[in-house]
């Protein structure tokens, strides 16, 4: 067993292990696995194999030694990379090779982690399964004939999957969280602002938010402490101090006052799902949490709201994908207006074209007022749902997802129900607030089940410190895909 | 039927900052094609912009000399439409909240001034520009320039209270002289930094609302200006006349054929989507901004006019003229406070100085001869050293050869004869040569006294002291 990178640090300390051995063992751990889990689009052997010699030596006194110093991570290939192929799961950046790092990308290298490869996801991060990543199929560790979530699902198969120790993903509308409940692992969506989107490729510039995906809650505490933080290349990125979010862990839950909105508790819940929730809710009371009903009431326009914004903003930052400069390019010299049309038809998906055109549509003259501009009024609103419901509470429990892991195949014709997947997480997303998903729980079929805690504005602190207080206290996270 | 005709311009401003408006890359003009790019400006996936609060600044001291109001909080917005000289797909521009609003501009026609409302001013970045292919291999390429791409622009749009096509030239120049003025652009129209749209429309006299209008894009001189509306106008009289209806249209100013010709017409317009940018904040302006600005502000050349006027004394045309540009206002006031002589100092820049820079199309800057020199020799005039008529010989010879006025005068040999007995020598030799003329003058004929000093001066070489000769003629005639 790995345990967390805590204690691996441990065992480079007294060396009883290399980066170089942990990176090698995680190398024929993916080529064992890697063929019917299908987590990486790009697998970087020898960059890693590199690092991990630079790793070693910088804890052989050869420089500063970081929580994540030697640590072997993959990041979801939304992240550019300097020199290594970037695709955001599209066809139409088949080829792209970014002359700059990310900032997150940056900051984990300069924290001599050990960047391994590059996840697979849904194209531009639209899905909630990895179905419509240009590349391939990732199946959900725990059951191949299942999605790993989505958008970030080969993240979290990835760690799932023991790949590597940790990835990042991002979350837009619960793209780390839900595929983070499908592979019962952790995923944490920071406060938007918390950690620069530089390099990161956009989908929604107003929700985007990247974040660790890991086995525990302190490993998350850890990998949020390196990758958050202000950026001058990033103008909404937040110019506060990070704190150390691992200090407040083991805290516990005493006093704590856990809201539970009743608008998240519908009808349309799976039953598992739901018990293993209302367990939670129990545990956190009888550690002496203070359970309090609350309100968010406009919780029903969530979903609605969330695709005029995302598809609006989607429907511009995907308008330089037009072939004159980077990535493919069909041109059969028939003229410009040809070579865009067939370049971007060829380059992107379906779910890609549909999201454009619903974008497009709503910021349209004569449609803007109606659509986007009422969405981002009722996302005021659905804001001030939360800084309400905040007074009287700390955090809040609910469902990460309305179901375990569906079979693959099982929704790709009904876009309506996928985006359904989402409509636990995707408020939190929406008001820009912190939230996590952890395992509380496995259906009767052996799927992990994801507890959401959602926290205010800059407080990650308490999210993971519950988080860690329920890890602590049960044994869910300790159960590992059987591969 | 009489028509009026409604103007109003859209001028378009490059602004002087060192880098671009959301990265660091240069806005130097005329280096190679895609030499001064990186990831934010060749919109590649993943890259943010950050704004360059140096071209916040410039916008607002235009808003402020142009009496507007600043808005303390302000919104950039992303104008939406595929073309190859715009990487992004959009362009990052301010559209339902600028950042200055409701100002207004001076300008003055046939001696009268006219006030020229002004509605918005706002942010936003210059696109690319696509090179078509020249040679025949190349002929049916395009080539992408993206190094004019996220320089800073500001877009000045007036009201539609321009009647004519002299007023639109003069406010288009009023705006020029105002940003070289305040030092936010370097108005250089061949390189495209200063360039204006015109919306022009028609309607009978006495008619309230406006007829249909006309948008031609991309002036780029205060001739064209005039030239493209004086057409426009024409056109679109001629077509109501003819019974046809003027169609809202985007229009071209062919220089060459000297006419406009259509674009795209309404229906095809873009429909540029426009709405918030989410990469950015809400730009936001204090109370403390604002005023240490308004406090950094130069005098504006109608500010600078009436002071001219008042203090050095200059009729109105020449204090216009003086105070046009800063550097020949500054030019003018340096060589006051040197020679001392506001008047003598106006009458050499208005007259040799701006005549010989005129001729070679020269701006003050590059002028040969400085204040210092200017001074030189206005001091040796006075002095007497030379004749005021010699001294223009030296001054342009000094604009020739950037030597000082001593050395000119001193190499030619131009120093005035104020030797009393050198002078006596040559009247006398005068005298005797034009015995008649002596003799009218005695009888009375004193308007030749003239003719005496011309002779006079004709031998000296123009090198005798005119006041002395005068005097000494009078001696030798009246005795």
């Amino acid at each position: 067993m790995l345990g967390t990178i805590e204690e691996l640090q441990e065992r480079f300390r007294n060396r009883e292990l290399t980066s170089k051995g942990l990176t090698e063992a995680f190398l024929r751990r993916i080529d064992e696995v890697d063929d019917s889990v299908g987590a990486f689009i790009t697998v970087s052997k020898d960059e890693a194999l590199e690092a991990s010699d630079t790793a070693d030596n910088r804890m052989n006194g050869d420089g500063e030694i970081t929580s994540l110093t030697g640590i072997p991570v993959s990041v979801k290939d939304i992240f550019c990379t300097k020199g290594t192929p970037t695709t955001c799961g599209s066809r139409i950046l088949e080829g792209f090779v970014p002359p700059y790092d990310a900032t997150v990308v940056r900051k984990l290298k300069e924290a001599g982690a050990v960047i391994i490869g590059k996840n697979n996801m849904d194209e531009f991060a639209m899905g909630s399964s990895t179905e419509n990543s240009a590349y391939k199929k990732t199946k959900n560790p725990w059951d191949l004939t299942r999605v790993p979530g989505g958008s970030s699902g080969g993240s979290a198969a990835s760690v799932a999957a023991g790949e590597c120790i940790a990835s990042i993903g991002t979350d837009t509308g619960g793209s780390i969280r839900q595929p983070a409940a499908c592979c019962g692992v952790v995923g944490l969506k920071p406060t938007y602002g918390r950690v620069s989107r530089y390099g990161m490729i956009a989908f929604a510039s107003s929700l985007d938010q990247a974040g660790p995906i890991t086995r525990n809650v302190r490993d998350a505490a850890e990998l949020l402490g390196v990758i958050a933080g202000f950026d001058p290349r990033e103008s909404t990125s937040i110019d506060l101090p990070v704190p150390d979010y691992t200090a407040g862990l083991g805290g516990g839950v005493k006093g704590l006052r856990v809201g539970i909105p009743g608008e998240y508790f519908i009808d349309g819940i799976d039953g598992e799902v739901s018990t293993a929730v209302q367990n939670a809710i129990n545990f956190f009371k009888d550690q002496g949490a203070e359970i309090v009903d609350i309100s968010l009431p406009h919780t029903e326009y969530a979903v609605s709201v969330y695709y005029i914004v995302a598809t609006a903003e989607a429907s511009s930052n995907l308008a330089r994908y037009d072939g004159v400069r980077y990535g493919q390019r069909v041109d059969d010299g028939d003229g410009l207006l040809e070579m865009y049309k067939k370049t971007r038809d060829r380059g992107f998906g379906a779910e890609v074209k549909r999201r454009i055109m619903l974008g497009t549509y709503a910021l349209s003259s004569g449609y803007y007022d109606a659509y986007y501009k009422k969405a981002s009024q009722v996302r005021a609103l659905i804001k001030r749902d939360f800084d309400l419901a905040f007074k009287e509470c700390d955090i809040m429990l609910t469902p990460t997802a309305p179901t375990a892991a569906f079979k693959i195949g099982e929704k790709t014709s009904d876009p309506l129900t996928m985006y359904l997947s989402d409509i636990f997480t995707i408020s939190s997303s929406l008001a820009g607030i912190p939230a996590i998903s952890l395992p509380c729980g496995f259906t009767t079929e052996g799927l992990p089940i994801g507890l959401q805690i959602i926290g205010n504005t800059l407080d990650e602190a308490t999210v993971l410190r519950a988080a860690h207080a329920y890890e602590t206290g049960t044994e869910w996270h300790q159960k590992r895909a059987k591969l | 039927m009489n028509y009026e005709p409604v103007i109003g311009l859209e001028v378009h401003v490059q602004l002087k900052t060192e880098s671009k408006l959301f990265c660091g890359c240069s806005t130097k003009y005329g280096a190679g094609p895609n030499s001064q790019v990186c990831p934010v400006c060749l919109g590649m996936p993943g890259v943010l912009p950050v704004l360059n609060r140096r071209a916040v600044e410039y916008a607002v001291m235009m808003g402020l000399a142009t009496g507007s109001r600043i808005n303390h909080e302000s919104v950039f917005a992303r104008k939406n439409y595929f073309y190859p000289d715009l990487p992004k797909g959009y362009q990052i521009s301010q559209y339902e909240e600028p950042l200055v609003e409701d100002g207004h501009m001076d300008i003055e026609v046939d001696a009268a001034t006219k006030r020229i409302g002004i509605t918005r001013i706002h942010m936003e970045e210059d696109a690319g520009k696509l090179n078509h292919g020249a040679t025949a291999e190349e002929a049916g390429s395009s080539f992408v320039d993206l190094n004019r791409t996220c320089v800073p622009l500001i877009e000045i749009v007036s009201e539609p209270d321009i009647r004519t096509p002299d007023e639109a030239s003069a406010y288009l120049k009023a705006i020029h002289d105002i940003v070289v003025y305040l030092g936010i652009s370097d108005g250089n129209m061949d390189e495209g930094s200063f360039r204006c749209d015109a919306n022009v429309s028609v309607r009978p006299v006495g008619q309230e609302e406006f007829g249909t209008r006309t948008e031609m894009k991309n002036i780029n001189s205060f001739k064209f200006v005039k030239d493209a509306i004086s057409y426009e106008i024409d056109r679109q009289i001629e077509a109501i006349e003819d019974g046809e209806k003027i169609v809202q249209e985007t229009r071209l100013w062919d220089s060459q054929r000297g006419v406009t010709v259509s674009m795209r017409s309404k229906e095809e317009a873009h429909d540029y989507r426009y709405f918030p940018e989410p990469d950015l904040m809400p730009l936001v302006v204090t109370e403390e901004m604002i005023s240490d600005l308004k406090d950094s502000l130069p005098e504006l050349p109608a500010a600078k006019k009436v002071r001219f006027i008042e203090e050095y004394n200059l009729p109105p045309y020449d204090a216009g003229v003086l105070t046009s540009e800063r550097p020949l206002a500054d030019y003018y006031e340096e060589t006051v406070k040197l020679a001392g002589d506001a008047k003598v100092a106006s009458n050499w820049i208005m007259g040799e100085l701006l005549r010989l820079l005129n001729e070679e199309n020269r701006s003050i800057e590059d002028c040969p001869v400085g204040p210092e020199a200017l001074t030189e020799l206005i001091g040796m005039i006075k002095k007497g050293a030379i004749s005021n008529k010699v001294g223009k010989d030296v001054f342009e010879e000094m604009y020739k050869s950037k030597k000082s006025a001593e050395a000119v005068v001193k190499e030619k040999g131009l120093t005035q004869i104020s030797d009393t007995g050198e002078l006596s020598g040559a009247i006398d030799k005068v005298l005797s040569a034009n015995p008649d003329e002596v003799e009218r003058f005695r009888g009375g004929e004193t308007k030749l006294m003239g003719f005496f000093v011309g002779q006079t001066m004709k031998a000296t070489r123009g090198q005798g002291n005119p006041g002395l000769i005068n005097k000494l003629l009078k001696e030798k005639l009246g005795g």
